[in-house]
Parts: C-alpha cells; structure tokens; sequence
C-alpha cells in the first residue's frame, strides 16, 4: 500500500469540504435507508457505508459528465459526488414513478443516469466490466476526449468477465480505470478464499498493465490514485487498476446476517476507523472544518434526508401498464 | 442481376454497410487478416483497417461484451462468433445484458448490435461445431433473432440488423454459405425487413414451416413430392423472434395442415412455439395434428458419417414427413 503521507495540502479548502459534505450526505442518506428497512418500509438495501472516501475521492478525479462512468451497485457516495441527488435514490429506494435508474423496474442502488454517463448495470457481478472496455473502445475509435471509470468488488475480479475486460483493455491501451473497492468480504466468504494473491492490484502485472493499491479510507489519497490513473488513460497510457482498501461496516445487503461470518470485535474494530470520523478529524485539525460548519453540514444533511423521504413517500407509485414497456428500443415513449 | 452464394451476400452486406455507416465495424476471431474462419470478412480488413475490422482475444463473451460497451457510446457493432456452439460463455452479456437493456434503464440505454453465428451441422463438425441455438435466443424478449436462407434475405436482413436500434441474433447456416446460390440485384439497395416472413412456394395441401439450412430442404422435399401430386406451400421463417403470425396463421388458414421442421432437437424447440401458436389461434382451420419434424433429443451431433446422417434433417426425411401428414 502506498505510504500514508497527508495530502489533505494538496487540495483546496473548499474541495476537501465538498468530499466531507459528500461523505457525510451519502452515510446519512444510507443509514436513513437502514432505519426505513428496519421499519418494513422499503424491501430492500445495499449500502455503501465505509466506502464513502474511496467513491468521492475517485468521482472528484473525474470531469463529471463528460467521463463515463461504469459502476456497481456498492457505489451510493460515488453517485451523490457525480450528481446524482437523494431525492433520485429515494424513489429508487421505493421503487417509485420515475425513479430514473430504471423507472423503478430494478432493485435500488442498480445505477442508470444518461445525463451524467452513468451507465446502467445488472445485478450479476462483473458484468459492467467489458462494457467499460468497450466504451473506452469506442472512444479511442471515434478519437474523443474522455476516459471510463468502472467500478466493482474485490470478490467480483473472480469472474472471468473482469478478466476478459482488463486484457482487452491492457491489449489496446484503452482509456479506462478499473477501480476495486476491496473490502475483503464477498458476502461472506474471505478475500483468501477468492485468490491467492495478496492485493487485487497483483492481477495486474499477469494482465500487462500498472496496478495500485491505495487507502481507501483517505478520499484526498484515493482523488489522486485516480487522478494519475485517468491522467495516463487521458493521454494514451492506457488502462490502470487503483485498488482501494476499504470498509464495508454493514452486512453485504438488508437480507444478510454478518454475525455468521465475522465477529463483533472485527465490526468494532472497522467502526473505529470510520472513513467519515477520519476525514472529520484531519479536516478539523487543518482548520478546514470548524465546529459550526460541522454542525451546519449534519444539519444539512439530515434536512435534505428527510426532504428526499418525504418527497419519494408522497410520490406515486409506477402505472401498472409500464411493465409492459420498453422491451424493444422503438417502445421507448421518448422518441 | 448477379448469382452469388449466401456467404457472399454476407459480405456484400458487411461491406456495403461499413461503407454506409463509420460507426459500423466488426468485432470477432480471425475476422481480420484471416477474414473469418468461413472468409465472410474476406477482405474487409483490407478495405477499412484494423480500427473498424478487429481481431478479438480468443474470449467470446468479451466479443459481446465489448460490443456493447461500443453500442452504448452510439457505434453499431457487428459481432462474429465463430460457431454456434461457442456462444454460451456470451449467454450472460447476451441474455442479461444485451437484451435487458433498454427494458431496465427505461429506455435509456440501447444495444443496437448484430451478433452473426454460423450454425447448424451436417459438416462434420461433432458436436462443437454443428449445433443450433435458436431456441434458447428466441426465448429472450429484448432480442431479434433472424434466420436467412437465401443470399438475397442473407444480405438484405444483414443490412437491416445492422441498422436496427436492438440485439439482433443473426443466425447463418453455414453448411449453406457457399451451397447456397442465388440472385441478388446488383444496382439497388437490398434491405430486407426483420419481422415478416416469406411465402417461398404457394401450395394448397399443407404448410411447410422452415428457415435456414432447413429451408433448403424443405424446398427439395417441396419440388419432390410435387411430382406425387401433393402440393406443399412453404413458409420461410426468416424471423424467428418477432415471428410473423399473419404469416403463420393465414397459410395454414388456406392449407389445413402443418409441418414445421428444424434442425434444433426436438423438445422445447423452436417448432414448439408454431405448433402453440397453431394451437391458439387456428384450431378450427386444422384438418390434421400440427406436425414436427425435428433434431433428436440427444445432446448434439455425433462426428462419425453414419451417426450425423441419423441426426440431420434432409430433403428424404422431410419428404416423408410431408407424405405422411398429407395422407392423414
């Protein structure tokens, strides 16, 4: 892993404020979803709370909007920090009229934003991989001036789909990241019982490109792992993986008991390194963040749950008749 | 006018529409230098280089897959697997991603791709490199799935999959590739609608369902019991999925009687779906059961001469069928 040296100085003070803000709206946004879970008002989650720094440092290296991004599901703060608002997740969340990743045809966190690249994936993993080649394909063909980012699991870089992705990629020296979120769990099942190797970004050297292993925890660390990475994509480097190590302090989804597979001591000990409480606590000690400005962003954060709650309650719920469409491209209503 | 065979019309759709459209350009193994294993590349490497004819890493699902990711930015892939039987380890990228597209970002996104596949046997090809795949693609919504069986359908539907807003399974019956003559307009455009199939011999005795290499047969068998006095009118298919049920419906309306044949095995076949259709929708035109002439339920052809003519559909067998059903 790379030395843990404090780029915090780096970056302006009003962008390391904007990653916190990201952070905390995406934990709060999260941790509200648990609690409408628990409630029975919703079916389902799958939360991204402990990967928060390594999501809003990539998407801030990235030009937002004019980048593509190919994502998973675990990608809730990475989502926030493209443009993606609560308000959208909620409906989602509901399975609400309009909610735009799918028009509430898939489970939530199954991200689709055309307006932002974001592009639409399944629930089988690693799937998103190859897609991410070909756009990055098809932009070197047409010669245009972006790069790809797509995201995925530790455990997914099992498939042979991520595989195939990553050499296609490392053959043509195509402008895309492959971003790792390694939280060392698959569900349940151990990173040790998914590959022998010590770091995802080991694969890479059996794949012909670069690979970095980065600490994921540290949204400034992760911006510039990503900001290199998309650099050399940018200017004809080719493809990289920036592997970030990270937290993930929940069970896998809302229908998952992680007291089968790992102790309490181990959740503890993942708590006491909170991504959020990290960021708080160096943004503090800079003088970036003040105690008032913290009060204000979790007070902004909680209005704006709520705000997104209410909104997605009170909204309807799809017509019946959208199930039927749009199943072939000259269904689409829009055209 | 100018005779060519089916792989040719192939290529002249390919390279007619690589001229067309610069967002056109094929993907697959050994399509470049080598121009495919079968030659329908032939010369398009050549002709518009190695960005627009690219040579996959020998990985078929990363063939779809990638052709996707190009389809999403707004290219028109047109995607080569180099047999049939290759094609499962792309089921995934087909199935759930290829075809669920549109359907699962709300229309937002589109996968507008030719996924072209030489299939079916009766070359010595075991049973890797002999089967048909239809029925487990036309059971997908969100898919087109097309069979030609003429050089002028191979390149007039070629031509229309490749302009086609959707994931179109462009079946090939490659034992046909260059068995396969026909006429083919040299001085206009030929495009062939996706969906309509085609009466290709009228008949009053029963109704001859076929498409690909199948349809060949069916037109022997066809012209053979003719000279029996039974008059046979056969339907090629062309598009299995959206299968035209006018088409379907109105001929067994006139005719009474149903035969539908294909290579495939039998069991949950693509002549299951006919035969319901039959079922449903022309139970009162039906002076006899619907009838199915198909591949037998074992797992795919076997290698060995006498053991794949056992398996194979041809002009004698469907012959037989046909004689048998007329008489009932």
């Amino acid at each position: 892993m790379e030395a843990q040296e404090d780029l915090q100085v780096d970056l302006k003070p009003e962008t390391l404020l904007e990653m916190y803000w990201l952070m905390v709206l995406s934990r709060r946004l999260d941790e509200r979803t648990w609690v409408l879970h628990r409630q029975g008002k919703i079916a389902f989650h799958i939360s991204s709370i402990g990967h928060e720094a390594a999501q809003v440092g990539a998407a801030m290296a990235l030009r937002r909007g004019q980048d593509w991004v190919v994502p998973y599901y675990r990608d809730l703060a990475m989502m926030l920090a493209l443009g993606f608002t609560p308000k959208e997740f909620m409906l989602g969340v509901m399975g609400k009229k309009g909610e735009p990743n799918s028009g509430a045809r898939q489970m939530p966190s199954h991200w689709s934003i055309r307006r932002l690249n974001i592009v639409s994936h399944s629930s089988v993993v690693a799937t998103q991989a190859p897609h991410a080649s070909g756009i990055a394909l098809a932009i070197k063909m047409r010669g245009d001036d972006a790069v790809v980012l797509t995201s995925i699991g530790e455990g997914s870089t099992a498939q042979g789909e991520w595989y195939e992705a990553v050499n296609w990629a490392a053959i043509h020296r195509l402008p895309v990241v492959f971003m790792v979120e390694n939280n060392l769990y698959a569900i349940s099942v151990r990173q040790e019982r998914q590959m022998a190797v010590e770091q995802v970004a080991d694969k890479a050297a059996g794949l012909g490109l670069p690979g970095v292993t980065v600490d994921g925890l540290d949204a400034p660390v992760v911006h510039r792992a990503i900001t290199e990475a998309v650099s050399r994509a940018r200017s004809g480097g080719g493809p990289t993986i920036v592997e970030t190590m990270v937290h993930r302090m929940t069970p896998h989804s809302s229908d998952d008991d992680d007291r089968s597979y790992r102790t309490r001591e181990e959740l503890e000990a993942l708590k006491a390194q909170d991504p959020l409480h990290l960021q708080r606590d160096k943004l503090m000690d800079m003088g970036v963040l003040s105690q008032d400005a913290e009060r204000e962003v979790q007070e902004r954060a909680k209005r704006e749950v709520e705000e997104a709650v209410d909104f997605a309650t009170r909204a309807p719920y799809p017509e019946v008749s959208e199930a039927s469409y749009p199943v072939y491209a000259e269904d689409r209503i829009d055209d | 006018m100018t005779e060519m065979t089916l792989i040719e019309g192939l290529r002249q759709a390919m390279d007619e529409e690589l001229e067309r459209d610069e967002r056109v350009f094929i993907v697959g193994q050994d399509v470049g230098p080598r121009g495919g294993v079968f030659r329908a590349t032939q010369g398009l490497y050549e002709k518009y280089g190695e960005d627009r004819v690219v040579d996959s890493p020998l990985a078929e699902l990363s063939i779809i897959g990638i052709g996707i990711g190009t389809a999403l930015y707004g290219m028109r892939p047109i995607c080569e697997i180099q047999f049939a039987d290759f094609i499962y380890p792309a089921f995934n990228q087909i199935v759930s991603e290829a075809a669920r597209m549109c359907y699962r970002s709300g229309g937002e996104w589109i996968a507008p791709m030719v996924i072209r596949v030489p299939y079916g046997g009766g070359i010595g090809g075991g049973l890797y490199h002999s089967q048909s795949i239809e029925a487990f693609f036309a059971h997908v919504p969100g898919l087109k799935v097309v069979v030609p069986s003429t050089p002028y359908d191979a390149k007039g539907l070629l031509k229309s999959a490749v302009r086609d807003p959707n994931p179109v399974i462009f079946l090939e019956p490659k034992k046909g590739y260059r068995l396969i003559r026909g006429e083919v307009p040299e001085d206009e455009e030929v495009l062939v609608p996706i969906g309509p199939g085609r009466i290709s011999r009228e008949g009053t005795d029963l109704t001859l369902f076929a498409y690909g290499m199948m349809h060949h047969y069916a037109m022997e068998a066809a012209e053979r019991v003719a000279q029996e006095g039974i008059d046979v009118e056969v339907v090629d298919l062309r598009t299995l999925k959206p299968v035209d049920r006018e088409t379907v419906l109105a001929s067994v309306a006139k005719t009474g009687k149903a035969l539908i044949v294909h290579e495939d095995n039998l069991t949950g076949g693509y002549g299951a779906e006919i035969a319901a259709i039959l079922a449903e929708e022309a139970f009162a035109d039906l002076d006899a059961p619907v009838r199915r002439l198909a591949g037998p339920d074992v797992p795919a052809m076997p290698f060995s001469h006498p053991l794949q003519d056992w398996f194979m559909l041809d002009a004698d067998k469907i012959a037989d069928a046909i004689r048998e059903l007329a008489a009932y």
